[in-house]
């Protein structure tokens, strides 16, 4: 993510559009964690954030609701922390 | 004419990348159009995917059917508003294309000797009414999904043009009623494009945010709705909005009927089971409609749950924790994920859900969209077609059947298609874009430039939901419509002074939004006009002071102009295409 404050903000833009999904079940639990959560992370877990926005919709929920395990199991950490600011 | 604009050129243009839309794409792909897909997210992000339910089809594969006690079945459900002649054109078409998307890789569950599994869902019969009908195809619980990948990847391979992450904005016409194609913007520059086209496809789905609680993805704005109403067409039937009594309060999901099937039952703050005053025999397992009511008056005459009392509960923790594990594990998940509660050892906060938009553009069976804008009611839009949930066709009529939707769409998706080949011979080349249409639509998004005081997009928005909600909702009398139709109108004209703080053009997701709400504000207008002025009791369509249906007054389809906010109303189209009508009777199942 750039420095400039001008750049970072249409990263942020361009990170909640990519969490507009399919399913309200994920616009729920993606766009609060965008708009209170994200910029706190870490940058590895930044990156694992953005490894989970590329997973199809029905994956994603299906690993978000615990019904499912990420075949990556580096992403467990970030599912815990989504589902722990909804 | 804006001249700066950039144009590109398709022989189609289809706005909207659900499966209503992929479908027709994939015809005119096939048979060589230059087809272009405009979609304001990543296609396979289209609500589509969360369609879990399944797709009918008269396939008598786990007990007899035919497509005609499909087709009865459709037109009681509808409470006879639907119709008849593209009913019995989707039932009839039904069984190829589940079939075809079967070859097309879509994984429909099977039985032991092979064969596509079919389950029961509500309002299926044998013998038109009689007993329990299997009709309902699913791939597993991930219908929606599989059908919507499986599209995408064959337009790739049939190298439709998308257009990913740009919103279209509005139609273009010319003077002589012709659709042209239509003014879309680049998300990412926010740069606008003209896409010319001999063809245009609306598929952009149902407007389900128009309500504060709904099941719907964030995307169902309405977007072409809104850009129909603003092109001078009508939309029919919008006061027809299906309800689900039991979405999670505040946030709309649903909890399946199946959590009260296996004998979950709603309370108020006093802890008194309810719906025993209001259904002494089918108690909480009566009609959708009744059960929505009874919770919206439960909560508006004081005993509702919570600091605000906006809520009833959905208790569930009596069936023990072997039943809710065995038999609802998708619910409990959701409830576990949401409200971090266990349904368990605690109740469900639980208020009525808006779900789907039975009304839309008004189409005959082929796509084509029709309105009554010269002499006779059905007059074609040259150029312009609609499918999918946006579209009113009208095959779910005042109420829509579970696992009709996902047929719906791919049956007129390439119907749709199919049409727009032949108009294509007959349209070889593109018209001159004329007309003042581009500089409507790009003052339209200028206005958003203008700098200053004003209300914020999120504050009317919001307003607009909570304002349907409580005004709209399942609990309709004249005296409520009418204060809607009042605040609708005051918040139109509060949109008109709201300001974004945001004007840079690079993803600027705010603009969009306020793009959004501007159709949400058109639908919404559309949605409690129409509801006002229908006086009976159809379908998804409960009045309280008009209990019963009139089918003497009220057996046609309602039209609403944006223009003066007039309404019309049309004929149903009664007659089937090739066997006897199905009177309206009494609907009692």
């Amino acid at each position: 993510m750039g420095a400039n404050p001008e750049t970072s903000e249409r990263d942020k833009a361009r990170l909640q559009w990519r969490c507009r999904r399919g399913m309200l079940e994920l616009d729920l639990l993606l766009e609060p964690f965008v708009e209170n959560v994200y910029d706190k992370l870490s940058e590895e877990e930044k990156q694992q954030f953005h490894a989970l926005l590329d997973f199809q919709d029905q994956e994603l929920l299906e690993c978000l609701m615990l019904q499912k395990k990420p075949e990556d199991g580096r992403l467990n950490g970030i599912i815990s922390k989504v589902r722990s600011t909804v | 004419m804006s001249s700066s604009i950039p144009v590109r050129r398709f022989d189609t243009l289809v706005i909207g990348a659900g499966g209503g839309g992929l479908r027709a794409a994939l015809q005119l792909a096939q048979a060589e159009s230059h087809v272009a897909v405009v979609s304001k997210v990543f296609p396979t992000r289209s609500h589509t995917v969360a369609a879990q339910g399944g797709m009918n089809a008269a396939l008598a594969n786990v007990l007899p059917d035919n497509w005609h006690w499909h087709m009865f079945d459709t037109i009681k459900g509808s409470d006879y508003l639907a119709d008849q002649d593209a009913v019995e054109y989707m039932c009839r078409a039904a069984p190829r294309l589940v079939v075809e998307l079967e070859h097309a890789g879509v994984p429909f569950s099977r039985l032991d000797n092979g064969k596509i599994y079919q389950r029961p869902f509500g309002g299926q019969s044998q013998n038109f009414g009689g007993d329990q009908a299997a009709r309902t195809c699913a791939a597993a619980d991930r219908t929606g999904h599989a059908i919507l990948h499986s599209l995408y990847q064959q337009n790739i391979h049939a190298k439709t043009h998308f257009f990913d992450e740009y919103l279209a904005l509005d139609l273009i016409r010319d003077e002589s009623g012709y659709i042209l194609g239509a003014v879309v913007i680049e998300i990412e520059t926010g740069e606008p494009l003209i896409i010319e086209a001999k063809a245009t496809l609306l598929a952009t789905g149902g407007a389900g945010q128009i309500f504060r609680t709904n099941t719907n993805a964030h995307i169902n704005t309405g977007d072409g709705l809104g850009m129909a109403l603003r092109a001078g067409i009508p939309l029919q039937d919008m006061e027809f909005f299906q309800f689900h009594p039991t979405g999670i309060a505040g946030k709309g999901m649903l909890i399946t009927e199946g959590a009260r099937g296996e004998g979950g039952y709603l309370l108020n703050k006093d802890g008194e089971r309810f719906m025993e005053r209001y259904a002494p025999n089918a108690k909480d397992l009566a009609s959708r409609d009744v059960v929505s009511r009874a919770i919206y008056t439960e909560v508006k005459e004081g005993r509702g749950c919570g600091p605000n009392a906006d809520h009833v509960m959905l208790k569930l923790e009596h069936l023990g924790p072997e039943v809710i594990q065995k038999r609802l594990p998708g619910i409990r998940a959701t409830i576990q994920t949401f409200l971090h509660i266990d349904p368990i050892n605690e109740p469900i906060p639980i208020y009525p859900t808006a779900h789907y938009t039975m009304g839309g553009i008004p189409t005959n069976r082929y796509g084509q969209v029709v309105a009554p804008l010269g002499n006779t009611a059905e007059e074609t839009v040259p150029g312009l077609y609609a499918a999918g949930e946006c579209a009113c066709v009208s095959v779910h009529g005042a109420n829509r059947l579970g696992g009709n939707s996902l047929l719906d769409i791919v049956v007129f998706g390439r119907a749709a298609g199919n049409h727009i080949i032949e108009f294509l011979e007959e349209n070889r080349y593109h018209r001159p874009l004329t007309g003042d249409s581009v500089d409507k639509a790009m003052a339209r998004l200028a206005r958003w430039d203008q700098k200053g005081e004003g209300e914020s997009v999120k504050q009317v928005r919001d307003d607009l939901k909570k304002t349907m909600e409580d005004y709209c909702g399942v609990f309709r009398t004249d005296e409520v419509l009418a204060e809607g139709v009042d605040k609708v109108i005051e918040l139109e004209q509060r949109l008109e002074n709201a300001r974004l703080r945001d004007h840079s053009k690079v993803f600027n997701t705010a603009r969009v939004e306020a793009l959004e709400l501007e159709n949400l504000m058109d639908v919404a207008i559309a949605t409690v006009c129409s509801a006002h002025a229908r006086k009976e009791s159809r379908g998804a369509h409960s009045r309280i002071d008009f209990p019963d249906r009139d089918d003497e007054r009220w057996l046609k389809h309602t039209l609403f102009f944006k223009e003066e906010r007039r309404l019309d109303y049309k004929p149903v189209r009664m007659k089937p295409l090739s066997v006897d009508s199905f009177p309206p009777k009494a609907r009692v199942y």
